[in-house]
């Protein structure tokens, strides 16, 4: 996505998408699977605070938590409460991966929200991983429990004998769109909203309207921080609903 | 402002791509409304109801991404 040209003169002095530009840390060169990039690195930290959270969130287990400890508690009993709700009792088995989705996705978005950083979840190859993953993942879920019937989820047995054919044709595309749509809803929002600012930067080059540029990048720097924790849930909440598909195919 | 008639095909091409997303700004629109429509005629049903509007909306959004998607697709990848 982040390798366009540079030569068209949009008179901006930067251009909006350069933010997403894949980069490697050390030195330049060609990008190999195994090149420590910009990516890499926003992910690991990612990585880290989430593990930072939850360590030094449980390590007190404390009657009356600490603040971190009850943000960790309050992340994991909404993600808990999430898929008892939308999956069912029997979906609870496979709450340790969703809750690893939506804490990895939430915690992307808002390192991505700081100046300067990269953000990770920006990207179609990163979310397209996640999206893929849940898809592939509840796919196997649903024959594994379900067997052939599982099969049942594309053939409406309540709808009329003439149109099940046909519904059951646009039922199975809607099946194999579901992890583009996953994936690209979450990449394009996060894009959307980091170029959107880019934009309104350049803006503030001309000083007759910087103030103005100014108050609407902080405007939507507030909309970002919004669309970020909405995204990530969901992100998640989809995954809990293709989960319950897969459990209980039959409608 | 010289440039061939692809250039100018990519530019109102990506332009006329920009109308879906406010065709999906109506759909999200129509979605938040509906809710809250129904949300202030039975409010105590309405808190169990914030998961599917979450995934009413995320639908609803999703295809004006695409379209989105489709304008940066003209602007950078043709």
């Amino acid at each position: 996505m982040a390798t366009e040209t540079h030569e068209e003169s949009t008179g901006l002095v930067f251009h909006p998408l350069d933010q997403f530009i894949v980069k490697p840390l050390f030195g330049e060169g060609p990008i190999h699977w195994y090149t420590i990039t910009n990516v890499t690195l926003w992910m690991a930290i990612a990585v880290v605070a989430v593990l930072a959270l939850f360590v030094f969130g449980s390590r007190g287990r404390a009657i009356v938590p600490t603040r971190t400890q009850s943000f960790g508690e309050m992340i994991y009993g909404f993600i808990y409460k999430m898929v008892e709700d939308v999956t069912g009792k029997d979906g609870l088995k496979y709450f340790p991966y969703i809750l690893t989705i939506f804490i990895f996705i939430l915690f992307a978005n808002f390192l991505g929200l700081i100046p300067m950083s990269f953000t990770t979840t920006s990207h179609i190859a990163v979310t397209a991983v996640l999206g893929f993953g849940v898809f592939i993942i509840v796919t196997l879920i649903g024959f594994i429990k379900n067997g052939a019937s599982f099969l049942s989820l594309f053939w409406m047995s309540d709808a009329p004998a003439l149109l099940r054919p046909i519904i059951a044709i646009i039922e199975v595309i809607s099946y194999f769109v579901r992890p583009v749509s996953h994936s690209i809803r979450l990449a394009g929002n996060i894009m959307a909203g980091h170029a959107v600012i880019k934009v309104f930067a350049g803006f503030a080059a001309i000083a007759l309207i910087s103030p103005v540029s100014v108050l609407a990048i902080t405007a939507i720097y507030g909309l970002e921080v919004l669309v970020a924790g909405i995204q990530a849930y969901v992100f998640t909440i989809l995954t809990c609903v293709y989960l319950k598909d897969a459990l209980h195919p039959h409608h | 402002m010289e440039g061939d008639i692809a250039q100018l095909g990519q530019f109102v091409g990506a332009g006329l791509a920009a109308i879906g997303s406010g065709a999906a700004a109506i759909g999200v629109g129509h979605v938040a409304g509906n809710y809250l429509a129904g949300a202030l005629r039975n409010p105590s049903a309405a808190a169990s109801q914030t998961a599917t509007l979450f995934i009413g909306l995320a639908f609803a959004e999703a295809l004006g991404i695409f379209s989105f998607l489709v304008a940066l697709l003209l602007m950078f990848a043709v």
